[in-house]
């Protein structure tokens, strides 16, 4: 998970100056809300493993982000997006020992920094931290995939606030589409495997999919650009999830993410470039002088 | 320009090397255990590790197969997996001709269980029928789940808690000859679904009290649901179960429960449950390890009981608690934890627990650390029953571990459709009807048992396969004894829907050990709370007489030390529950010493 952000630096008012001082940075908006689930979770449920645990994530994330933002970048970089990837490896990876959360979150930030494509890092890093760890660690790792309790007041504050964040960072139709999906397919899923419907359902109930929906395929670093290719892209996290179920995949939406994200930016990026090859000067010319 | 690509290669190279790190870690870890639980012959394995284990249950004429439960119709997609507790063994010489009998428990509507006795020749024959405490599974009062023995009215004789599904039942033993049911005039409620009971004196009266942890709620017969909402209403938080009961024993056969007043007061699903003086204070304590949520830690201060696990340490992570024993594993005369959970490969790896005492804590303040991970006992599978015990005489007490939840097809797991409802919110999980069928499929099936031996430097190395423990049966209960007086433990290990094993131990001549067989007067004359300090060879141990521990199990009330080589004994000091301390001096390795408390 990365830091979300907003696109669009516009000329603003003076009420709208002094607003803005009034409202947080976008920047820190999802490290101050993945901090709240954070602590609505464990005071509600206890869910922490341990406090040293979660902590020890989250300063790996950020000691690994400082040292390589100024080897590649030669400055100092803004540390929202490691302090969530932080917090999601705390949150999401279980395990008694305490290397898995140091690598898993040493794994995420890196391969930021090496899995790039045009200079932009295609998958989600805390993804990609925790489907490695899931590949190759499986004796030592599991991610949380039981529920959190059964405080429903404090699930509705998650959605209600992640809802609220979500439709300011303009990405609200990305969760839509994803939830609604889901549901469709859980009724085709429950068809096929005739097991009951509300044990299709029984997953997206549970705290993994918050932080997976508001957190992990909304990241605007690792998502395609139209809105349109968002919610396609949204769908097709569902609808390969909803093979990796058909197989049994007991980690199928984090594995889905794992294959369509990079694959969606991939294709965006060539597009991209053949866009850009067809309105090239020469490309141009090319036109000109046959016309 | 140069720099850069330098720093890139160089990320790069760290980055493959992060990717490989697990593979070089299991790697380290599985030829270091390949090589010390390994298969081997039984001098090898007495040369290697000073014993090894024999499956005699055959050979001793034991050929008891736990059968389970058929619940309600409407549990039956999940039938294998709700009806997958019951089998249980206790060790208890009901007759008093100083050998340890053993007595199992069946779980299928109709089947009997079984009390097999000593024949002192390496046999054992079925008297449960005879002596009255065979045919307790009738359909109507529910079925059996465990048993602990304890001496309720001091008459000499271990009384018998049987604990179910269903109407709980004790039964006095009369001098060995017989046993008569007392349920109703003891008390006792008409229908508890319990899967755990101790015996211990909570109150230094001389007269044994008795702890019953719920599992399903008490209101709800398995047998004829009035709803299917009757699951955990959450993987980890649950707190929907049945209640504890704290039956404190009056006197003349009659019990008084009185666990709200005492501060007891939880539904958090008990598996099991066991009692010791962990903080020194001469009051037992009481540990509860919860299926579906937290470890309860009942610290006693002698009047009242109050729930201190999330300060202790041990009440904090949420896990699938399903056994508790103690056992001086440093040997430093105090007891640590053992808690067994759920460990399975990419899925849940909960681990199991060894919380030991922390440094400078202790007292009713003592707080714990868990160890497991460090001292090598954590990864135990689907770990059910756990036992303490120094199964190679070697002076330091070693950790035997059963496990295995369902066997039935070897191919296919339900481990995914398992956590699919295991995540939901409580609308779903708490719904059987919601559960999506088992159709024949194993949950962490055919699991190696793990005999954990203790190298007194701080690590426990598996050698399971190497001793001769290479069964895969779904197992729950261990019970360690010296059945058969040779100064070795051996083990008895129930289970679920499979043959009782018995295996015979054979230790290393040179290794020497001592055993004590206690008998309270002003204390409980069972002797369930006293405990034994053993100093020898500049070393000290502690054990006590327990009164039910690991899951739904009990080990033989003599206490048996390992003393390795060359033994010198110093002394052994026995604090009796009733506070008297009584001090042995002039002891000799190799022997069994009765001792009585002083009037």
């Amino acid at each position: 998970m990365t830091q979300h952000t907003i696109v669009q630096p516009a000329p603003v008012s003076k009420a709208a100056q002094s607003k803005r001082w009034l409202s947080l940075d976008n920047r820190f908006v999802p490290p101050v809300f993945i901090t709240l689930i954070l602590l609505v979770g464990h005071f509600s449920f206890g869910i922490l493993e341990s406090y040293q645990r979660t902590l020890l994530a989250i300063a790996t994330s950020i000691l690994a982000e400082l040292i390589l933002g100024r080897i590649f970048f030669h400055q100092w970089p803004h540390l929202a997006s490691a302090y969530i990837t932080g917090i999601s490896v705390g949150i999401l990876v279980r395990s008694p020992a305490f290397w898995p959360y140091a690598l898993c979150s040493l794994l995420a930030i890196t391969s930021k920094y090496v899995l790039r494509v045009n200079g932009r890092h295609i998958w989600n890093p805390s993804n990609f931290g925790i489907c490695a760890m899931l590949f190759l660690a499986s004796d030592s790792v599991a991610t949380l995939s039981i529920q959190w309790g059964n405080n429903l007041w404090a699930m509705l504050v998650i959605w209600l606030l992640g809802s609220a964040i979500i439709w300011r960072l303009r990405r609200f139709h990305i969760c839509v589409v994803y939830v609604v999906s889901f549901f469709a397919l859980s009724f085709l899923r429950s068809w096929i495997t005739g097991d009951p419907w509300l044990s299709e359902v029984s997953p997206i109930t549970g705290p993994e999919y918050q932080l997976f929906i508001f957190f992990m395929i909304t990241d605007p670093k690792t998502t395609v650009k139209s809105k349109l290719g968002q919610c396609v892209v949204a769908f097709s996290v569902a609808a390969v999830e909803m093979f990796f179920r058909l197989d049994q995949s007991i980690y199928a939406p984090l594995y889905a993410l794992f294959f369509v994200g990079p694959t969606a930016l991939l294709i965006e990026m060539w597009r991209d470039s053949r866009r850009s090859a067809a309105n090239s000067p020469t490309t141009l010319s090319a036109d000109a002088s046959r016309s | 320009m140069k720099k850069a690509l330098l720093a890139r290669i160089l990320v790069s190279l760290f980055f493959v090397g992060l990717l490989m790190t697990p593979a070089i870690l299991r790697w380290r870890f599985s030829s270091r255990t390949a090589s010390s639980n390994s298969r081997l012959d039984r001098q090898a394995a007495l040369a290697r590790h000073g014993f090894y284990l024999e499956d005699v249950t055959h050979d001793a004429g034991i050929d008891f197969v736990h059968q389970a439960p058929t619940l309600d119709p409407k549990l039956a997609q999940i039938m294998p997996e709700v009806a997958s507790m019951g089998a249980s063994a206790s060790i208890v010489d009901f007759d008093r001709d100083g050998w340890p009998d053993i007595y199992v428990t069946n779980s299928a509507e109709g089947s009997r269980n079984r009390l097999y006795r000593n024949m002192h020749d390496g046999t054992f024959k079925d008297v449960a029928g005879e002596l009255g405490i065979a045919d307790v599974n009738r359909p109507d009062t529910g079925v059996s789940m465990g048993a602990v023995w304890g001496d309720y009215d001091n008459d000499g004789y271990e009384d018998l808690f049987l604990i179910k599904w269903g109407r709980p039942e004790l039964f006095h033993n009369d001098h060995g000859k017989g046993f008569t049911r007392v349920s109703v005039r003891a008390g006792l409620p008409s229908w508890i679904n319990a899967n755990t009971a101790v015996w211990f004196d909570y109150d230094g009266d001389g007269l044994l009290d008795l702890f019953v942890g719920g599992y399903y709620p008490e209101d709800v017969d398995l047998w004829h649901l009035k709803s299917t909402r009757m699951m955990p209403d959450s993987f980890e938080y649950a707190k929907n179960g049945g209640r504890k009961y704290l039956f404190h024993n009056l006197g003349g056969g009659k019990f008084e429960e009185v666990s709200a007043k005492l501060g007891i007061d939880s539904r958090r699903w008990a598996l099991a449950s066991s009692a010791a003086d962990l903080g020194g204070t001469g009051h037992p304590d009481l540990f509860v390890a919860n299926d579906y949520g937290v470890s309860e830690l009942y610290r006693n201060d002698g009047k009242r009981f109050h729930e201190v696990g999330e300060q202790a340490g041990v009440g904090f992570a949420p896990k699938s608690g399903m056994s508790v024993s103690f056992g001086d594993v440093f040997n430093q005369g105090k007891y640590a934890v053992y808690v067994s959970n759920i460990s399975e490969d990419g899925t849940l790896i909960q681990g199991n627990n060894l919380w030991v005492p922390k440094e400078g804590t202790e007292g009713s303040s003592t707080q714990y650390e868990n160890l497991a991970r460090d001292m090598g006992v954590e990864l135990g599978g689907w770990s059910f029953g756990s036992q303490f015990g120094d199964l190679n005489n070697d002076g330091t007490l070693d950790l035997y571990v059963t496990n295995g939840y369902v066997s039935l097809d070897h191919k296919r797991s339900y481990w995914y459709d398992f956590t699919k409802i295991a995540g939901g919110n409580s609308a779903i999980i708490g719904d059987a009807k919601d559960w999506p069928a088992m159709d024949g499929r194993s949950l962490s099936g055919y699991q190696q048992k793990h005999v954990w031996l203790n190298d007194g430097a701080g690590k426990f190395v598996d050698v399971a396969q190497s001793i001769g423990v290479t069964d895969t049966y779904d197992g729950r209960a261990i019970a360690l004894a010296d059945l058969w007086n040779t100064g070795a433990l051996d083990v008895v290990e129930a289970n679920q829907r499979g043959p009782l094993l018995v295996y015979k131990n054979t230790v290393s001549p040179e290794n020497q050990w001592i055993e004590f067989a206690l008998e309270g007067t002003k204390s409980n004359r069972s002797a369930i709370g006293a405990q034994v300090t053993l100093s020898w060879n500049d070393k000290t141990q502690i054990q006590q007489v327990s009164g039910g521990g690991g899951f739904s199990a009990q080990n033989d009330r003599r206490l048996h030390f390992g003393l390795g080589r060359n033994a010198h004994i110093q002394s052994a000091m026995v604090r009796w529950p009733s506070g008297k301390v009584q001090t042995l001096v002039d002891l000799v390795p190799g022997k069994l010493y009765k001792v009585e408390e002083p009037k």
